[in-house]
């Protein structure tokens, strides 16, 4: 039972709105991810949803029932903080048990819930020392454990990852998803790292000042980006957009004629684009081809990074930078002229606006 | 704290020169010094001034107080005192019964004693509390916070002469505090002649005087407790009482041994606000231990700088015991991991 | 003006108010009242003349009873307001008093003299400001001698501080050398030993070097501080190690490296030990007392606790010469503040 409904919440300290009217759904035993760059607004949002924030406007719904005026440890949510907010001063199993005898709930109630979280999350030989006394990925852990004690409807995680090491935050995101599978628990997952968003969502929802940008499966967000922003967002590295103006219209596709001059027959769906008006194509790095033939941008090589299995290839198109992943080693200068095959890319056609064009289908 | 750049510059550039000079002039010989000791034996002659001054007015005086409290009379200088002993100290102690200062050959010691003791014990009790609670109240959300502590902090830079006559005039009997009982229908009551009262005085008055450094001190202490672990417990459901007792006192407890041991240290030397404020009257009913001492060994008709340095003596070792015991927890709190 | 209260009352979050919102503002209002309240009862007393002064119930604000000068009298007279036995009130000049009955003229007609119950008459006043509380005692007093010794200790007191406790936390901090640690544990053990237990021998080595009733006497055993040494050394290890390695490689001597580069580096820190310094020793006072017993060389807080504790304390002159003695403390307080308790706040120092 973790169904979490927002209804136009919004949100402002004094005259700075900071969240504009956000509509979403959250499904039970759902991993929502919120992803955005610093300052869009996603921790305010969980915030909100945990009740330690209020919306200045909007309502905000779990399973059914609004908890606006609910205080926060009514909610039956639990929360992970970015620092963990362990008690210094207490023992892993304290930190545990505080929480639970606040309710008042029998000692081996507590005791068993304890033992069963410590076993899961194999916490087990720290149990009688100290935060200060840990390691950060044991403290991130013991964090969880707090949160799995609770056996609360939805789990709020605020950057729980961003204090580790690269190393344990891979091995820690595989862990976390195992235990969204065991506990089938709704998730709402905080973070402004894309490759995190994109290994554990069930959905993602991409935030960008205070709005929703997108919200989708990972696939969807890196097949279908809405905008220019979310495309530049998701997916590593970033993917290249290439500047250019319609010249004409041919049913559902169109040729564009690029910067250099280049012309491309690009998809812009059931949009209506009128001759002469400026488009950006959006084109991943690993679907530009290297090679030469008729149909290939002519480009100069600025820089080669050359990591054994892809090489990733800093190109200049008429002034415009193209970042090119190619698969395999080459053998190539700064300074060469190459070509770039767009044939076999999907290409995401946006419009002045930065919306994409065949968003309709 | 950074330097005001614009105020390097002319005048107080100008300001400057003479010292600059002098520094300069004081390079040469001083270059010749290092080459004679050694880049190593210059740190001597950096902590020379500094140890001498020590030596002569802190160290030698500690050390020779032992002698003094073992030699008689009123002669002042040690040469010119007979040797008597541990005399002083017996005097000190000859007591009929230690609770009846009557009793005993040095009454006003016992008296001042007592006095102090009595002192201690509320004034260090009432400080902390106000403390702690004026350091609750500005840690939580308030507006123009540093306004309010600056409030409670005015008082602690005022000298203590100025907090003995800002007080004496209040207390007085055509005073304000008689003003507002006489206005709410009271009688007015001459609160420093009456011996309870002028006690009760100087416990507020030093309270007053002092309550915004040990405020500041736990406030800081306050702060510095992350904001999310009331948070956490906030989610957890924990009612604010049951907060304070679990999360903000434990956490806070390093800063507030700090500030008892620093009350009671203070405590037991109290002397200047309340010599001015009731001159130890009346009676001896706010006569303190310092101040005992400064009238046997100054002030007195007939001085007796050995029992003075007696006394002083046994206030040093209670002083030291305190001090230790600061020391002493400061470390069991390092020891227990944190910071 | 509603938009201030709702400023005012505004609370986090928009929750409404709670007992303990209640108690907070009870708490900081008391506190604002008791911690200004006597301080500007004091130096709202300070411009009452004498006889102000030694009224009940006091006024807030200084008045004194007019006067007037009226034509065949030598002195200026009380001015009163009489309410005559037809009712009428008029204002008149008090001749003299007799019994319960009061002679009184009319300034305009000072031929004629009216008698007056005294339950009927009620003095005229007006505000006025006794400003010659403060200056007489700087005409009359030894006052500016006071003035002028207490800055004297303070100032010089404060450099040599500065200068001695510099050199020493450099010689700490900047160099490894046999005995540093103890050293540094004798500094720090000073703080075990306040003045107060070794007043008795300290006055007789101050006497033996010919310090006693000298104001050198009174600055010097105070200007070796343990907490000085203390919070410049923690500064001046923040400093690296490798500028004074630099330094030695730029040919620099020891004194240049301590002068040139410590010391400007070491400014923030300095500010803060001379603000303190300065508060300190202006506000100084068992030692002087014990130290200083010719009139002409007491300290303003010495001068002030004296003509205090003298049997017929002339108030009027003691509430002004607090007021100046408080001026320079408050000043501190108000341009230094913030700077004062964020040092308290990272030092533990006072």
């Amino acid at each position: 039972m973790g169904h979490i409904k927002l209804t136009n919440v919004k949100k402002s300290f004094g005259a700075v709105d900071v969240i504009h009217d956000i509509n979403l759904e959250i499904m039970d035993g759902e991993f929502v991810v919120f992803v955005g760059p610093s300052g869009c607004g996603k921790s305010t949002l969980l915030r909100m949803i945990a009740g330690l924030d209020r919306p200045t406007s909007g309502e905000l719904a779990i399973d059914g029932k609004v908890v606006n005026t609910v205080p926060a440890a009514d909610r039956g949510l639990a929360m992970v903080f970015q620092s963990y907010a362990l008690y210094p001063h207490m023992s892993v199993r304290q930190n545990l048990a505080f929480g639970l005898e606040n309710t008042r709930m029998p000692k081996d109630e507590i005791a068993a819930r304890i033992a069963e979280a410590a076993r899961m999350l194999e916490i087990e030989p720290y149990l009688d020392r100290r935060p200060g006394q840990l390691s950060g990925g044991q403290r991130q852990r013991v964090a969880i454990g707090r949160a799995i004690v609770r056996r609360p409807v939805a789990f709020l995680l605020d950057e729980p990852l961003s204090n580790l090491d690269a190393e344990l935050r891979g091995s820690t995101r595989a862990e976390l998803a195992a235990l969204h599978a065991r506990l089938a628990a709704t998730m709402i997952y905080v973070t402004h790292d894309q490759v995190e968003a994109m290994t554990l969502a069930d959905r993602i929802v991409v935030l960008r000042a205070g709005r929703i940008e997108q919200v989708g499966t990972p696939l969807e967000l890196y097949n279908r980006p809405a905008n220019r922003f979310v495309a530049g967002f998701i997916g590593s590295p970033h993917m290249n957009f290439l500047e250019g103006t319609v010249e004409s219209m041919h049913a559902t596709r169109a040729i564009a004629t690029l910067a250099g001059g280049h012309r491309l027959e690009v998809p812009v769906g059931s949009a209506t684009v009128t001759k002469g008006a400026r488009i950006a194509l959006g084109v991943r790095p690993h679907h530009i081809a290297l090679g030469g033939g008729e149909a290939s941008i002519p480009a100069k090589i600025r820089l080669v990074e050359s990591l054994g299995a892809e090489t990733v290839l800093h190109a200049d198109v008429a002034g415009q930078k193209v970042l090119v992943v190619a698969p395999g080693q080459h053998d190539l200068e700064p300074g060469a002229d190459i070509g770039l095959s767009l044939s076999a890319a999907p290409i995401h056609v946006f419009d002045d606006k930065g919306l994409r064009l065949d968003h309709a289908l | 704290m950074r330097m005001d750049e614009s105020g390097r510059s002319g005048l107080s550039q100008i300001a400057m020169m003479p010292i600059h000079f002098l520094m300069g002039v004081l390079d040469a010989p001083l270059r010749w010094l290092q080459r004679a000791t050694g880049i190593n034996g210059m740190a001597a002659f950096f902590l020379l001034p500094n140890m001498m001054i020590f030596g002569v007015f802190v160290l030698l005086p500690f050390f020779i107080n032992f002698a003094y409290s073992m030699t008689g009379g009123t002669a002042l200088f040690l040469p010119d005192r007979s040797f008597v002993g541990a005399d002083q100290y017996a005097r000190l102690f000859d007591c009929g019964s230690y609770i009846d200062p009557g009793s005993c050959a040095e009454d006003t010691f016992w008296t001042a004693v007592r006095n102090t003791g009595w002192f201690v014990v509320l004034q260090v009790t009432l400080m902390i509390l106000v403390s702690l609670v004026t350091a609750l109240i500005l840690n939580r959300e308030l507006m123009a916070r540093s306004f309010w502590r600056a409030v409670f902090f005015f008082p602690v830079l005022l000298s203590p002469v100025v907090v003995g006559l800002i007080w004496k005039w209040i207390l007085q009997r055509q005073g304000l505090l008689n003003f507002g009982l006489y206005s709410l229908g009271f009688d007015p009551h001459v609160w420093l002649n009456d011996r309870n009262w002028s006690f009760a005085a100087t416990i507020g008055v030093s309270i007053w005087a002092h309550m915004g450094f040990y405020t500041l001190i736990l406030l800081a202490g306050l702060q510095a407790i992350p904001k999310d672990l009331y948070e956490a417990a906030e989610m957890d459901g924990t009612r604010p009482a049951r907060a304070f007792w679990r999360i903000t006192l434990p956490l806070l407890m390093p800063n507030l041994l700090v500030v008892v041991v620093l009350v009671l240290i203070r405590a037991v030397q109290i002397f200047d606000e309340v010599y001015v404020l009731t001159g130890g009257g009346p009676g001896t009913s706010t006569l303190y231990l310092t101040q005992y001492i400064y009238e046997t060994g100054f002030a007195a008709q007939l001085r007796n700088p050995g029992l003075a340095a007696a006394a002083s003596i046994l206030m040093g070792a209670v002083l030291v015991v305190l001090t230790l015991l600061q020391l002493g927890l400061g470390r069991s709190e390092k020891k227990g991991g944190r910071k | 003006m509603s938009r201030i209260v709702r400023f005012l009352t505004r609370r986090r979050g928009g929750k409404g108010w709670h007992w303990t919102d209640i108690v907070t503002w009870t708490w900081l209002v008391g506190g604002l009242l008791i911690m200004f309240g006597p301080a500007v009862w004091l130096v709202g007393s300070s411009f009452k003349s004498p006889a102000a002064l030694a009224e009940f119930p006091p006024t807030i604000l200084p008045y004194v009873t007019q006067k007037v000068t009226v034509e065949g009298y030598d002195k200026p007279l009380d001015l009163y307001e009489a309410t005559l036995e037809d009712g009428s009130t008029v204002v008149l000049a008090e001749v003299r008093r007799i019994g319960v009955m009061s002679q009184m003229v009319d300034p305009a007609k000072p031929g004629e003299i009216i008698k007056v119950n005294i339950a009927k008459r009620t003095p005229v006043r007006e505000m006025s400001f006794a400003t010659e509380n403060y200056t007489e005692p700087f005409t009359h007093f030894d006052f500016v001698r006071y003035l002028w010794n207490s800055v004297f200790v303070t100032v010089t007191a404060t450099l040599i501080t500065l200068v001695v406790n510099s050199m020493a936390a450099f010689a700490l901090s900047k160099y490894e050398f046999r005995g540093r640690t103890v050293a540094m544990l004798l500094i720090l053990a000073t703080l075990m030993v306040p003045l107060s237990v070794i007043m008795v021998p300290l006055y007789s080595i101050v006497s033996a070097l010919g310090l006693f009733n000298s104001l050198w006497g009174v600055i010097l055993p105070t200007v070796a501080t343990p907490t000085g040494v203390f919070i410049l050394r923690q500064y001046m290890l923040t400093i690296p190690d490798e500028l004074v390695d630099a330094a030695r490689m730029d040919k620099a001597s020891e004194w240049q490296i301590y002068w040139r580069i410590i010391l400007p580096l070491t400014a923030p820190a300095l500010a803060v030990l001379a603000i303190f310094s300065v508060v300190w020793r202006w506000n100084d006072f068992l030692w002087p007392l014990i130290v200083l017993s010719r009139k002409e060389l007491y300290t303003l807080q010495v001068g002030l606790s004296i003509y205090s504790g003298e049997l017929n304390v002339q108030w009027h002159f003691i509430l002004a010469m607090t007021v100046v003695t408080m001026i320079p403390v408050v000043l501190v307080f108000i341009f230094l503040q913030r700077f004062i308790t964020t040092g308290i706040a990272g030092t533990g120092l006072k």
